[in-house]
Parts: C-alpha cells; structure tokens; sequence
C-alpha cells in the first residue's frame, strides 16, 4: 500500500483538540503518525504549507439519485463530486426510485458504491415503506444490509402516531431517525419564504411557522420515547431555540444546517432563479444569523450539504413547478468558510462539524487524525479564490446558486483510506 | 428612460411612467380618429404568449398592436406545444428563433416573463404573471384616475379585496405610491399577504375606516375557487363585509370613483348598481387600456435597429 | 401673447444669443414673410371657405396661427387651424435607443375635399413633410396638399418643394436652425436662429 507524507500543513484535528503545524503520515489507508518533521523517506511528500489537514468531510444529507434518476446524479458521479468538495463519506437519502426501504436496496447502493464511488457511501434507509408515512420499514433488516439511519426526509411523516412508534421502534436499532421537519399542510403549496419577499415576488409562501411547529412536535416525541432525532436542515429561526431548549431538557437530539441556510437569505429569490428553490425554503437575515448561532455554540452539531441534483430542464420550469434543492459538495467548504472569517467559528470548531460531528451522529469511522484511524484526509487551502463553475463539476446537474460566483477557500486534495482521489490540478483521480 | 423590457412598476422611475402617460395620452387621440391606425410599427411583429387565458388583455395588446400597423400573433396554451410539458425557457427559446420584436407575457405564475424575458433577445412585457405584477393594467389605472381626477399626488386610494393573490393589487400599490398617492388596502385577514406594510401600504380589516375619506375605491376582483374554503367562509359573507354599495361608498369622499379591473362579479365585489354608478370608471378602464398598451408598444417595440444579414 | 409691438433687439435680448449663435430671421422679419405667404396662398386658393391650414408641431403652430389671422385680416375668412403631429409616421423611429416624445394632434374635421396648407417652421431634408403629408391622408382625402416653409434651409433627400417660403437660408448640414419666441415654448417674439456645428458635439 501507499505511503503518503502531508507535509508542513496546519493540522486541524478536532477529535484530539489538535491545531499544530506538523506533518501526517499515512500507511496501509491507516494515519501512521502525526508530529513535526516526521521521516519521509519511501513516501510521496504531498506539500502542505499554508494549507489546512483535517478529517475529510462527512456529509449527513445527500441525494445521490441512482437508482431511478441517473440523469440527475449517479452513485458515481455524486461520489465524485463529493470528494472534489472534500468529503470522504456521504449518507445518502432514500428517496430513489425504487425508494431504498428494502434490504436488497440498500446492498444494490453499496455495491453501485464499491464500484462507482470514490466516496464512502452510507445509505439511509426509508423510516416507512415507500416513503408513504404509513407502514414502517424493517429497520432490523436495514441496518444489517448498512443502512446508518433513517428517514422519509422531504415526504414528512405527517402522522404523529406514526413518527412515535418510528422513533420508538428506531431504539431497537440504535440508529438515529432524520426529520425533515416541516408541516405539509402548512406549507401548502408554498416555495418560497413568507415575509416581504414572498409578499413582494408574488408566489405562495411558505410559513417558517411550519418549520417550527413540526420541529416541536418531533422534539415532544423523541422526549417521550427517548429515541435518537435528528433534524435535517434546520432552517428558521424557532427551530433553533426548540432544539436549544430541548437539548437543555436533555432530549437526545441532533442536528444539522446547510450551507445555503447558513449563506443566503430569501432575498436570494428576488430573481426568480430556480436555483434558489429548496426545501426548507431560504429564510429571512434573521434566522440565517440564528441558525449560525446555534451552529456555533452547539445546538446544532453539524454541516451537512442536502446535495440535491436537478436537471437543467427541469430548473427550467416555472418556480413553482421546479424541483426544489440545490447541489451542495463542490461549494461547500468555500461557503461555510466565511464563519471562519467572520470569527465565527475558530478553523478546529468548523473542522469538528463538517467530519466528526456528523461521524459521530451516524456511529462511523472519520472524523479523526488519531494515530490507527482510517485515512480519510481533506486538504484545504483557506485563501485559494477561484469561480465555480457548475458545468465543469463533477455532478451530472449544475442547480447552483454559486453558479459563476467568486469562492474564497478551496479543497486542494482528498484522500480516502489513504488513497489519493483529488487533486485541485488534477480533479478526481 | 424606459428599459428594453417592461415586467413590472416596482422597477419603473416617477419619469418612466409620467412619459408612458404623456404618450398614452397621444395615443387615445389615434383611437378617436376614423382610421384608426398609424404605421409606426409596420413590419414588426408582436407575439401574445399567453399561457393563462384571457380575453380582456389579450385583446387589448392585439388591438394596441394592430393599431400602431404591427403584426399580432397569438400563442395560447390551446394552441401550441405549451401542453406538452415543454420547459417554459425551451418555449421561448424556440420563439426567439422566430425573432419577434416584441412578445407579451402573462402566465400565471410569478416570475414567468422575467425568466422568459432572461432568455429572450426581443423585449418582454409582463402582462401580468401570478401574484406579482400586471404593469399595463396599474399603468391604465393610472391613466384612468388622472384623467378622472386631474392629479395623482395627494389622492386617497384604497383596494379592496383579496390582495394576496392580486397581480393588480401590487402593481397598483408600486404605481400609486411612486406618483405620491397615499394607497390603503382592506381584505379579509387572511387575504393579507405577509409583512404587506413594506409594500408602503397602511392595511385595513375594516372596510369603513379603509374607506374614510378615499378618492378612489379599487374593487378587485375574487376568484370563484377562493370563494369558499380556507380564504373565506362564503360569498355572503364576504359581500356583506367587504362588497361596495351605496351604504360604504357614503364613506368615501363624495366624488369618490369606483374602479374595478374586471371581469365584475356583480353582487360579490361590487353590489349590483355600483358598476353603472355615475362614480364607476370601470368601462374608461377598458377604453384606456388600449391607448396605454399603444404607448408601451411604442416606446418599447422595435427600438433597435434590424440588421440586415 | 401678442408680440407685434416687440421689435427685434427685444427678442435677441430676450432670446440671449450666444457668440455661436446668429438670427437669421427676427420677429419683424417672420411677421412680413406670413404676412406675404397669406397673400400668395389667397392668389392661390380656389376656394377659402375651404381652406385648412394645419399645422406641423411644434415651430409650425404659432406660425399657422399667425397665418389663419393674416387671412383673416385680409379676406376675412375664419380658416381651421389643425394640428398634427408627424411622430408616429416618422422613418427613423428604429434607430434611436429612446423614442421620441409625441406632441398633440388636434384637427377639428376631417380633411376630405379641403385645400390643405401644411406649415413648418424649417424645412431639410423633407421627411417631415413626408410624414405628415401620410399623415393627413389618415385624416381623409384633400383637394390638394401645398406646404409652407418659413425657413428652407436646402439639404433636401426626398422630392418634396415648397409652395411657400418665407426665406431661403443657406446652412450647413450639421447647424442647428431652429424657431424660438421670447417667452419660451414658440411664445411672444419670434425668431430663427442658426447655432453652429459646435454647439451641437457629434450628433447630426
């Protein structure tokens, strides 16, 4: 097996509160060692000065697309979009087609992986059969074929009755449940956010209200039968205080924010751009400023993208009817940099939720430079500016809303079990 | 002054719409001669791209077109490929290979014509897209009460009705306040779109006190599918709180004029003797339509040169 | 309003004539010309109780008026002053990026079987008179069309000549020559002034 030598680089790895110039060593897809001026000798020396060495990225939101939607994004393609983005592990959502609620599901994505994927892929099962919010999926069956947790993500299970016994029935599985929160009757048939900008472009809006009181609700459950919840996307404001409370309670709760909900407002939509169209919809200043509060001082534990692929004709269509999401990998670093920036979050606490937060809440490997750890490395070069281009990515759709956007900070090489599979010279590998 | 699209009035200065008056004024003098037509667009070619129909402003910019010599074409949702799922943007790119000068847009969602109008190397003009604007109709309104009321400025406007979903509303709103009237706007609670006060507008719950005072009262009109259900209890009620008769005109100041973009639901918005009231300016509304839209065609139509090979 | 008693001094004054600027025809000047153009066209006309005179906006206006009560004086005959403008029938509407501001038209009858005179202030090229002499034929059918032109300052590129002229004033292609009154808007003494090229920068 290769043998790699990350030299000079600032080492930033949150599972030891490490944050040193030192080099990184890594043998057998293993970290060998960490420390200054470590022996090079046989190994290929990959300079690091100026950048930063961490855990490659986890990503607990994906949408890969394969099975049923290959012109959107495969197992492939999205594999390598991610690691071009730095993450080296991706949970993957199961609304495909077929919907992933079935063992045999879930070991057809992992073995599309294996063979597809430069990305570690981790699937999330359906929590109900079809994605219906009826009947629940064998969560027992799932998660020995690797499912890692599971949701009905966008189809929001509706029915309370059925969220308790889901959250319930998790325990026996110890995997955690991801909410997608958000009251679909509330909603209604609302895209963008209510407020002056819903009111001002003239389309139906949709309440953060419907955020809030679903969050509630999944909060209030997962207090009473003392299961795992894990709430997708927190985007609004209430959200964040009901998990904050929540956590105070001692509910065992998790959850994750995007980085468009930590970047762009609804003002975002003032053009029309379909690409800004996502579920939860972009919020008002205040909440984007709650939700990187509560990113900052831990309510919410980690960054997660909600890659979403979509088809150019199919952004194409008018905003209500177009698909909601956004492609997430490729930008993300460069986006949630600006918490760093802002001194928001020091370069360790934003490293901490982009791998081992999000590593942690699945219950998989990465997250960590500890010595024996797998090598799933990202190396990133904090002052690099380049344009995204979404065409030259590596997903097969280009819904960005960076589209053509000046970035600032780029993932400059990936390692995934102390393979190379991305360079910023040389792309994928 | 004007830009090379007209897709809303939010984005309209005081000036722009001044002049599009100024020119709708000329223009109604065509419309009285004998023959009613110049040639100032001969050999341009307008196309209705209408995805919602519609008779009234369809018509409107067709006579609008056909009076200024331009060739009026129009794509309906009946008659073209708009049904076969076609994307809108593919629509118009396919449009643009017939190289219009002008195509006039109304869909019925928001943000249509600009999209379209993203895309497209002929201008745009909005006429009228979901809940967001409908330019010409604010524009003809406009018109319409400054020929009535020889000013704009000071003037009490209040609209009444189901401002939510209201294209005429928010254009009238931007339009109104832009040329220094004061615009109020009374619905049922629900009707009220969100933070509505950033609009400038004061919003009211009480047709009485929205009316105090007013020198125009703007009917609009309620779609029969929100008549009842989650917007409204039912067409009784809403007629009984928020329909113009005599009774809440009185509130009004006394040479107060009734508008209404059409088509009335009579006994709904207005009661059944308002429409043919001496205040109501509802079919002046019609008739100045088509000069406005003449106006806009000019100024925008065709302005650059064609080049030749 | 009436400026027969203003002598020219008075208008140039008024008027603040620049180094660049010169008159070429004065109050007192344009007053003579219409007065003998009134003659000429009372010579000419077959028949008075049809004669409609029609003016071009906006040098064109005050000048028919002019006219109209010259043959008043005269012959003591109420002729119809019309109005029309000539933007809308204009050749050059698609070259600019802004169109031009439209003036009022206002003609009390229809023209059929009128001797129509059409009046302008300066005439050039003569597609202003073409355009409204399309113009008036969407206002019916005249017995005949003649034109006046208080100012032919030559240039001419379509074959149009005037019936009328008050003065024939050689220029430049590039000058600026226009009417203006003391008063502002055409109002009070009258005069044609000729501003040079410069005064003008790069726009023919």
């Amino acid at each position: 097996m290769r043998k790699i030598l990350i030299r000079g680089g600032r080492v930033l790895d949150p599972a030891s509160d490490r944050d040193e110039t030192a080099d990184v060593l890594i043998e057998d897809g293993k970290i060998r060692a960490v420390g200054p001026s470590l022996d090079a000798t046989d190994a290929e020396v990959v300079e690091a000065k100026g950048c930063w060495v961490a855990p490659g990225f986890v990503d607990l939101h994906t949408h890969l697309r394969e099975p049923g939607q290959e012109y959107k994004e495969d197992i492939g393609s999205g594999g390598r979009s991610a690691v071009a983005g730095g993450f080296t592990s991706v949970a993957c959502m199961a609304n495909t087609d077929p919907v992933n609620d079935d063992p045999a599901m879930t070991d057809f994505i992992l073995d599309r992986a294996q063979q597809s994927s430069p990305a570690r892929v981790y699937p999330v099962a359906a929590a109900t059969k079809g994605l219906k919010g009826k009947v629940m999926t064998e969560m027992s069956a799932l998660k020995a074929a690797g499912a890692v947790a599971f949701s009905d993500d966008g189809k929001t299970i509706m029915d309370a009755a059925v969220m308790r016994h889901v959250l319930e029935y998790s325990k026996l599985v110890e995997c955690p449940v991801i909410t997608h929160a958000e009251d679909r009757k509330l909603v209604a048939n609302g895209v963008v956010n209510e407020g002056p900008v819903s009111t001002k472009l003239g389309l139906p809006a949709n309440p953060s209200l419907a955020e809030d009181v679903m969050v509630v609700r999944d909060l209030m459950l997962a207090e009473m039968v003392g299961a795992h919840l894990h709430i997708a996307h927190v985007s609004s404001k209430g959200a964040v205080a009901a998990i904050r409370a929540a956590r105070e309670r001692g509910v065992c709760v998790t959850a994750e924010v995007t980085p468009h909900h930590l970047a762009l407002t609804d003002e975002a939509a003032l053009g029309y751009d379909t690409n800004t169209k996502v579920a939860p919809p972009l919020r008002s200043a205040a909440d984007v400023l709650a939700c990187r509060a509560g990113l900052v001082d831990g309510t919410i534990d980690a960054i997660a993208t909600d890659h979403a692929p979509h088809a150019v004709h199919e952004k194409d269509l008018e905003f209500t009817l177009a698909p909601p999401g956004l492609l997430g990998f490729e930008t993300a670093f460069s986006v949630v940099m600006d918490l760093v920036r802002r001194s928001e979050l020091s370069p360790l606490e934003l490293m901490r939720r982009m791998s081992t937060n999000p590593a942690k809440i699945i219950d998989r490997p990465g997250g960590s430079l500890a010595v024996g750890e797998l090598a799933d490395v990202v190396i990133l070069d904090p002052e690099l500016r380049w344009v995204y281009d979404p065409a030259k990515g590596y997903s097969k759709s280009q819904n960005s809303p960076w589209a053509g956007k000046e970035m600032h900070g780029r993932v400059v090489a990936t390692i995934v079990g102390g393979v190379p599979v991305y360079d910023v010279e040389h792309g994928v590998l | 002054m004007i830009g090379t699209d007209l897709l809303g009035i939010e984005d309209l200065e005081r000036e722009s719409i001044e002049r599009i008056l100024h020119t709708a004024e000329r223009m109604q003098e065509v419309g009285n001669r004998v023959v009613k037509k110049v040639p100032t667009l001969r050999g341009r070619t307008i196309v209705n791209l209408f995805f919602e129909p519609s008779t009234r402003t369809r018509a409107s910019f067709e006579i609008a077109g056909k009076r200024l010599s331009a060739d009026v074409i129009n794509f309906s949702t009946d008659s073209s490929s708009l049904k076969k799922a076609e994307s809108i943007l593919d629509t118009a790119r396919t449009l643009d290979a017939m190289d219009p000068d002008v195509v006039v847009v109304r869909h019925g969602v928001a943000g249509v014509p600009k999209r379209i109008a993203d895309v497209l190397s002929a201008p745009v003009i909005n006429a009228g897209d979901g809940a967001h604007e409908h330019p010409t109709q604010a524009l003809l309104d406009l018109f319409t009460v400054r020929k009535r009321k020889g000013r704009i400025d000071g003037l009490t406007i209040t609209i009444v009705g189901d401002i939510l979903h209201s294209r005429v509303a928010r254009s009238n709103i931007y339009g109104f306040i832009k040329m220094g009237a004061e615009v109020r706007i009374a619905a049922p609670p629900p009707m009220i779109p969100a933070a509505v006060e950033t609009l400038g507008v004061k919003a009211f719950t009480s047709l009485r006190e929205a009316l105090d005072g007013a020198d125009v009262v703007m009917a609009l009109r309620i779609q029969n599918e929100r008549l009842s259900g989650t917007y409204l209890p039912s067409v009784r009620e809403y007629s009984a709180t928020f329909g113009i008769d005599r009774e809440t005109l009185r509130y009004a100041k006394d040479d107060a004029i009734v508008m209404h973009p059409g088509p009335i639901n009579r006994g709904v918005e207005l009661a059944h003797d308002i429409a043919d009231h001496q205040h109501s300016v509802i079919l002046d509304q019609v008739r100045n339509g088509v000069a406005i839209r003449m106006a806009v065609l000019y100024l925008i139509a065709g302005r650059q040169e064609r080049s030749f090979g | 309003m009436t400026p027969s008693q203003t002598n020219s001094s008075n208008a140039r004054a008024a008027g603040a004539t620049r180094p660049n600027q010169k008159t070429v025809l004065d109050d007192v000047g344009i007053r003579r010309a219409l007065m003998r153009i009134a003659h000429e066209i009372l010579e000419r006309c077959e028949d008075l109780e049809r004669l409609y005179l029609v003016a071009i906006p906006n040098g064109g206006v005050p000048l028919a008026r002019i006219l109209g009560a010259n043959l008043k004086e005269i012959a003591g005959v109420d002729v119809i002053v019309g109005v029309l403008d000539t933007t809308l029938y204009r050749d050059d509407l698609n070259t600019g990026s802004e169109r031009p501001l439209l003036r009022d038209t206002e003609m009390p009858s229809a023209v059929d079987e009128r001797f129509v005179v059409l009046v302008d202030d300066v005439v050039k090229t003569g597609r202003t008179i073409r355009a409204a002499m399309d113009a008036l034929m969407d206002f019916g059918r005249p017995k005949t069309v003649q034109v006046v032109g208080l100012i032919d300052r030559g240039h001419r590129e379509l074959p149009i000549k005037l019936d009328y002229v008050g003065k024939n004033v050689p220029t430049e292609p590039m000058e600026l020559v226009r009417l203006r009154g003391d008063q502002g808007n055409l109002e009070g003494a009258l005069e044609v002034v000729v501003t040079d090229a410069t005064e003008r920068g790069a726009t023919p």
